[in-house]
């Protein structure tokens, strides 16, 4: 870290600019005493305390945990399986389709995920009379969906860097496939696993979009009560929201890759 | 190259079971093939191993060898052919019931147990009480002198170290077989010649069939009881490292273990205790001190080893066996010199010399006129 250009300091010092002025700004704001958002008045926790008081807030953001939390879990379930087949079944016929299918949601706009899911809901009720309605089992089915590609992802690459000579040996210990599967190829992939979960909760809290479209009267998410309020005007209370928002998001990112970042070490000592 | 030694580890008194005629065959491997596509790995290969042996498959890359372990591990099943283990056939038992245990080429430590937990592994597998387990396992990592670092995880440990927390944990379930893919391959000199003679002393205390892959012909040479020597998927000669150096049975076997001179000739006599070979390369008759069985006028190699010429200023006294020619590079080595001289015919030939006497000052150099000898019994006819 040392003799950079001054060009080099500079663009590097612009980018950092760039990325977090906004949010620093956003944070310092939600201490801000007075009453409008764009006028300084001085230090306070104010808006904090009535945010904890702001009964939509507290039921909005208490759902959204919720939802986060089910389909993060769900999706890691789900994604881990999708991994393994696509890194370990060898070449079968639809491979391609199915890696296809699971990487769709990476790379398909919100808007058009949303849509189809509530088509698909809405068709299924008036067959099975299942899902009834829309609300947080929707929400939680529509994450689910696109929070697995991720998990996927990250699994299956996990998995292909894995050395099958490791799995080899256990065998060759004595272990049968299943106590193959939970003694070591679980412990080894455990960290894709939960750093593909962190990625899900954050995605999860953070939508809008697909959420938006699936989710029914009572079951506002909280960027949804975000958004609806920002249209009214912004508040200083959705500041300290959103600062709380950026607290949890950027500590189960980090965690996610620390965690990976120390897999990495373990495995390549 | 030091490959002329003969395996130390014959020492019973008996005569070893693969020589013996009636002996029961402790792994045998009938007719076995094995394909990935169109790509013959392992081409109708049959081999006995015997009990208490340490047999080595030797070969380059590709030829087919680790196919081979793989298969007697249960990694891969033969597309025909079979497997018998102590008498079991193997066809359709997995890895994990197999009476058969590998030590990985890298060694596959699994990075999330400590050494111990590593070790303990195959023993919690069985269901042995908790006890006995702790029991075997610091027994064992005693044996391999690793029972101080007991608790450290494998990224922790030297390369030496890994390799002998493998070694540990292939042994500690007691197979009736061990596999060993390049046991050695990874380590510097100094701890690969520690660790063969480490893997006699335990081959002789433990009393288990050992299979050993390795390229390294000094390896094979060192370690083993006998030697598979494999090209192409096949196994073209099985023998004692000694006959496979000394009687190579065909020139790839001859040119792939050590240096060999090779002579084209053709059989002009061949006896029952005598045979004679005219050759172009040598200007002149080898003759043999053994009868060949081949057609005469055959065209046959004759295989020389460069330690078994001579080499002298002087012509030698005998009609046959001898050649001349001009040396083109000389190699000092300390305990011997290696001289490479092209013969009349045109034809270079490598000879290594022990350097027996200090230095008269007369010793041979760049384009010395050089007359070469050999004994009748020292060269081997090649027919294939």
């Amino acid at each position: 870290m040392k003799n950079h250009s001054l060009a080099l300091k500079l663009s590097a010092g612009f980018g950092f600019l760039f990325l977090y002025a906004p949010i620093v700004a956003l944070i310092i704001y939600s201490f801000n005493e007075s009453k409008l958002v764009t006028v300084w008045g001085g230090w306070s926790l104010k808006w904090y305390v009535e945010l904890f008081q702001n009964e939509q807030i507290m039921n909005a953001a208490w759902v959204s945990l919720k939802i986060a939390f089910i389909s993060a879990t769900l999706a890691s379930i789900l994604g881990t399986l999708a991994g393994f087949v696509l890194s370990r079944m060898g070449k079968f016929r639809g491979k391609t389709m199915m890696a296809g299918w699971v990487t769709a949601p990476l790379v398909m706009p919100e808007v058009i995920t949303g849509l189809s899911l509530l088509l698909l809901f809405v068709a299924m009720e008036s067959m099975f009379g299942w899902p009834a309605g829309r609300g947080t089992t929707t929400i939680v089915i529509a994450h689910t969906t696109f929070c697995l590609a991720y998990v996927a992802v990250v699994v299956q690459s996990r998995l292909s860097s894995l050395d099958e000579t490791l799995e080899e040996a256990a065998m060759d210990l004595g272990a049968k496939p299943v106590s193959l599967f939970f003694l070591i190829t679980l412990p080894l992939i455990s960290p894709a696993i939960l750093s593909g979960w962190l990625l899900s909760f954050t995605l999860s809290l953070d939508d809008l979009v697909i959420a938006s479209f699936v989710s029914g009267p009572g079951n506002s998410t909280l960027p949804m009560v975000i958004f609806s309020k920002v249209r009214l005007g912004v508040t200083p209370e959705i500041n300290a929201l959103a600062t709380l928002m950026i607290l949890v998001v950027s500590v189960a990112v980090i965690a996610a890759i620390f965690i990976m970042r120390r897999q990495n070490r373990f495995q390549n000592p | 190259m030091s490959v002329s030694s003969v395996s130390p580890i014959v020492t019973t008194q008996t005569m070893p079971t693969w020589r013996q005629k009636d002996a029961e065959p402790f792994v045998r491997i009938e007719q076995i093939n094995k394909t990935f596509g169109d790509f013959t790995a392992v081409n109708n290969v049959s081999l006995d191993i015997y009990k208490n042996e340490l047999f080595c498959l030797l070969g380059g890359s590709g030829s087919g060898k680790s196919t081979l372990l793989r298969m007697l591990a249960g990694f891969e099943s033969p597309t025909s052919g079979s497997i018998i283990i102590d008498g079991v056939d193997m066809s359709n038992v997995p890895p994990w019931e197999r009476p058969v245990n590998m030590m990985f080429q890298s060694y596959a430590l699994f990075p999330h147990l400590t050494v111990e937990a590593n070790v303990a592994f195959g023993l919690k597998r069985e269901g042995l009480p908790s006890r006995e387990v702790k029991q075997r396992v610091a027994d064992i990592l005693e044996m391999v002198q690793m029972g101080h670092l007991a608790r450290r995880k494998p990224h922790m440990l030297s390369g030496g170290q890994r390799q002998r927390v493998a070694l540990a944990r292939s042994l500690v379930k007691r197979p009736k077989l061990l596999l060993l893919d390049e046991p050695l391959g990874a380590l510097d000199k100094k701890l690969r010649e520690e660790t063969q003679f480490e893997l006699m002393r335990l081959q002789d205390e433990l009393g288990i069939t050992f299979v050993v892959v390795t390229h390294d012909q000094e390896e094979a040479m060192t370690l083993a009881t006998r030697i598979g020597v494999m090209n192409n998927g096949e196994i073209v000669q099985t023998a004692e490292p000694h006959e496979v150096y000394e009687y190579p049975n065909n020139r790839f076997v001859a040119e792939f273990i050590g240096n060999v001179n090779l002579f084209r000739g053709t059989v002009v006599s061949d006896e029952r205790d005598s045979a004679a070979i005219q050759c172009d390369d040598t200007n002149g008759l080898i003759a043999l001190d053994h009868g060949i069985s081949c057609a005469p006028n055959q065209l046959v190699n004759v295989a020389i080893r460069p330690e078994k010429m001579r080499i002298a200023r002087e012509p030698s006294s005998a009609q046959n066996n001898s050649a001349e020619g001009v040396i083109t590079e000389v190699a000092y080595m300390g305990s011997q010199s290696i001289y490479k001289v092209r013969l009349l015919s045109g034809k270079e030939v490598r000879i290594t010399q022990p350097n027996s006497h200090r230095d008269t000052g007369e010793r041979l150099t760049w384009d010395d006129h050089v007359y070469l000898s050999w004994d009748a019994d020292s060269s081997v006819v090649l027919t294939s």
